[in-house]
């Protein structure tokens, strides 16, 4: 199964100096200064790790030497203009670029302290430990029950007692349960479009994920449907990990707790959230933040 | 430009309308009963139905055909005669009948006497409602012999054909256990005698009964006077047209388009009804798509799921589009060489070694005539499921993948289930294609006259080394191959119009499929 390759498309240049070298999300802050932040998060340890994570399409360099960590229940919201690399990135932490062929990765990619590319590394098993939300809602052709139990079936697990559980668990976790619980052997695509988001998510935890990889979850959702999302997001973060690449720079202040600004392919800036949106350490990401290019 | 290609639409939905109606109309107009004219002609009185008219050239006068049965004493079924003109007298008598027997062709003329034995039968009524109420028993006395010989006796032959065939076996092994075949043979031979004992009494049973059927008779008369005897029992129906009300016109067409979708043929399929040719095709079919749609669906899936795609592939894909122009008749001689000599000669040797030379499977047969359409109309299934593949969205394999499924799992619960649709498509087509198919089945095991079904009663039921009779194949042998063409003409319209029928009947089952599967795919239950 052969899927195209999504070359980044290169943004013009803006006339800005490089940026000085990418580090670790700085922790370094003295708590007073964060008003808006959970002191939980500057103590959390990392999960996942890039480390001098560099990504080719054949001949063409998609992202440049990322160093990129993400800490045990917390929010890491992926920004940058369309292109720069942050869903390719994304979707290397669950190898979902191996589907696409001629691709070619430096530098590792940690999950706990196994590396994922490590060639002994079981893919099925780890896509496994990593749920996906994909930019468009995407639920199967099947009833709502299925798809949630979907990831469980696949697994072999036939127990009727199990399915039931997880997938009442799965949609109680993805603030669906209410709404389906009468219908769960009808179609998951007669639900709306957030409806079906959540499905999707529901789909992802019924596995009980350790991170949750996030694609644009809200760019097709009207806005009542994103702060349902989005609410969501923040009660998921009290049981998993999140990455979430957005494209909306409000929705990555609200929900996350770190940000990570990509441009080019290379990572320009990454820290706490409310300091990066407030004081960024970088001129091209203040720009970027508020609205100058992009 | 609207005009035009509205225009050029009309032409070509009127084509397909008047070649459906025409043959519609022609088919099934044969079964009305039509009245039977009399009238006085130089060569003597002539009876019967007209069938044609002839205008009047410079040279010839206007001619008529008239249908006038009869066969065994007239020679011929048809006949032009020079048209008397409005002002002849042409009667129309009450008491003239259509008589439908087993054997010549209709019989016109007049009913003169009912007899058993020899002895005139007399009583009150009418002879004609004498024999109308004598008939009901005569053909309940026929069907019964019929299924005597049918069933019973088939069914003591196919014993007895085992005991040879085991016995014949025996024989083969005889040297190494002589002692222990003697045992054995005189065991078959008891086994023998006792089923050549039952035999035996069921066909003087059968005798008996023949005897009882020939028993009663009908006198009947022609026009032109000859007298014919026939048993009552081998008369299948009597149509006094002039006399018919239209209700009773009704009721003889119907019974009348009954016994041609299902009875057997007779006459060399001039006559009766076809439906060992329906059940054939049907079943031809059904055994087609069984074969067809694992094949294609695989091909498919490998073509477009796991190939990597290069020149090698797109090769491959040529050439799998130009299988789909290949005369037919080639995939015939194909399947003659490969399937039936090579494949089934195979199996006789190996599985079937006791009945040769008589061959088993290597000799056209249902599943080989099956084999050959199914490889005749895989590439319409894999070009049809290749781009239903191509059209499950990719998101959808990717949430898929992303939950940890494999590759096949992923194609099996999420790819295939989407491509459902797409591949049903195919398969109408593939049925469209293979129902009206005949070259090739002529060549691998479709006959005239097929003595048995290749679904019965017997073991094991589905008997898929039978040869068997079609539809597509039906037509060609009563319009060309008949001795009595002109009888059989109806027939081929007829027969024409129900393969039609059948192929639509498969097509709108297999679209009403589709769009359930589409529907539910859909979610259009909201």
């Amino acid at each position: 199964m052969e899927i195209d390759a999504r070359p980044p498309v290169p943004e013009p240049l803006p006339p800005v100096s490089e940026p000085a070298q990418p580090i670790h999300d700085d922790g370094a802050h003295a708590a007073k200064d964060l008003p808006l932040t959970d002191k939980a998060v500057l103590q959390a340890p990392h999960v996942l790790k890039a480390e001098q994570l560099s990504l080719f399409y054949g001949e063409k360099q998609a992202l440049f030497d990322i160093n990129l960590a993400v800490r045990k229940n917390t929010v890491m919201a992926l920004i940058g203009p369309s292109g720069c690399g942050k869903s390719t990135l994304l979707r290397s932490f669950n190898r979902m670029n191996d589907l696409i062929g001629n691709v070619r990765i430096e530098g590792r990619v940690l999950l706990g302290d196994e590396d994922l590319y490590d060639p002994g590394v079981d893919v099925i098993a780890l896509r496994k430990r990593m749920g996906m939300v994909f930019q468009k809602s995407n639920p199967f052709p099947k009833s709502i029950y299925e798809n949630v139990a979907y990831g469980l079936r696949i697994q072999g697990v036939r127990d009727r007692a199990v399915l039931d559980e997880a997938v009442e668990r799965s949609l109680i976790g993805s603030g669906l349960w209410e709404e389906v619980k009468d219908r769960l052997h009808e179609s998951g695509l007669g639900l709306s479009g957030g409806q079906q988001q959540r499905l999707c998510i529901a789909r992802a935890l019924a596995v009980k994920p350790e991170v949750i990889l996030m694609d644009e979850p809200c760019s097709a959702l009207d806005p009542l449907a994103t702060s349902r999302i989005e609410e969501l997001i923040f009660e998921l973060k009290r049981d998993y990990t999140i990455v979430i690449v957005t494209h909306n720079m409000q929705q990555a202040a609200r929900v996350s707790d770190f940000t990570a600004f990509f441009w080019m392919g290379k990572l320009i800036e990454v820290g706490l959230t409310e300091k990066l949106f407030t004081n960024p350490r970088e001129r091209m990401t203040e720009d970027y933040i508020s609205g100058r290019f992009g | 430009m609207i005009w035009t290609s509205g225009a050029v639409l009309a032409l070509s939905l009127l084509m397909i309308g008047g070649l459906v109606g025409y043959i519609a109309v022609k088919g099934l107009a044969f079964f009305w009963p039509h009245p039977i004219v009399e009238w006085t002609t130089p060569e003597g009185k002539a009876l019967g139905m007209i069938t044609n008219r002839e205008a009047a050239t410079t040279s010839e006068p206007a001619r008529i055909q008239i249908h006038q049965g009869n066969r065994d004493l007239f020679g011929q079924d048809f006949r032009w005669i020079n048209d008397p003109g409005p002002s002849a007298a042409m009667a129309m008598p009450q008491d003239a009948v259509l008589v439908e027997r087993l054997e010549y062709g209709p019989f016109i003329g007049r009913v003169q006497s009912l007899r058993r034995n020899g002895q005139e039968i007399t009583s009150q009524g009418s002879v004609m409602d004498q024999v109308k109420a004598q008939l009901p028993q005569a053909h309940a006395l026929r069907l019964k012999i019929h299924d005597i010989e049918k069933n019973e006796v088939g069914a003591l032959n196919t014993k007895l054909e085992d005991l040879r065939l085991k016995r014949r076996a025996l024989d083969i092994k005889q040297e190494s256990h002589a002692d222990v075949a003697a045992s054995r043979f005189a065991e078959i031979d008891a086994k023998t005698a006792a089923l050549q004992h039952r035999y035996d009494a069921l066909q003087a049973h059968l005798e008996a009964l023949r005897q009882q059927a020939g028993s009663l008779t009908v006198v009947l008369a022609a026009a032109d006077g000859q007298t014919k005897e026939l048993p009552l029992a081998s008369i299948v129906r009597l149509v006094p047209s002039n006399s018919l009300g239209i209700f009773g016109k009704c009721r003889i067409y119907v019974s009348r388009l009954w016994e041609f979708i299902a009875d057997d043929p007779r006459e060399s399929n001039t006559e009766g009804g076809i439906f060992p040719a329906i059940f054939g095709t049907v079943m031809m079919v059904l055994l087609m798509s069984v074969m067809v749609v694992p094949l294609g669906v695989l091909a498919a899936l490998f073509l477009r799921e796991y190939a990597k795609q290069g020149w090698v592939i797109r090769v491959l894909r040529v050439a799998v589009n130009n299988l789909a122009g290949v005369p037919s008749i080639v995939f015939g001689v194909f399947g003659l060489g490969f399937f039936v000599y090579a494949v089934g000669g195979t199996l006789d040797q190996l599985f079937f070694s006791d009945r040769l030379p008589t061959p088993t499977y290597g000799t056209g047969g249902i599943v080989w005539a099956s084999l050959t359409l199914a490889l005749l109309t895989v590439p319409v299934v894999i070009v049809a499921t290749e781009e239903a593949l191509a059209a499950v969205p990719r998101s959808q394999r990717e949430a898929s993948l992303a939950l940890g499924a494999t590759k096949w799992q992923t194609i099996w619960n999420v790819v295939l289930p989407g491509a459902t649709p797409g591949i049903l498509t195919g398969l109408i087509l593939a049925m469209a294609r293979g129902a009206g198919e005949v070259a090739p089945l002529m060549l691998t095991g479709v006959v005239k006259l097929a003595p048995s079904m290749p679904l019965d009663g017997s073991f094991p039921f589905l008997h898929l080394d039978r040869k068997f009779m079609h539809l597509g194949f039906h037509i060609y042998d009563v319009g060309f191959q008949s001795p009595n063409s002109e009888a059989a003409k109806p027939m081929v319209f007829m027969t024409a119009l129900l393969l039609l029928l059948i192929v639509l009947v498969m097509n709108l089952f297999a679209l009403r499929l589709r769009s359930r599967l589409r529907a539910r795919m859909g979610g259009s239950t909201f």
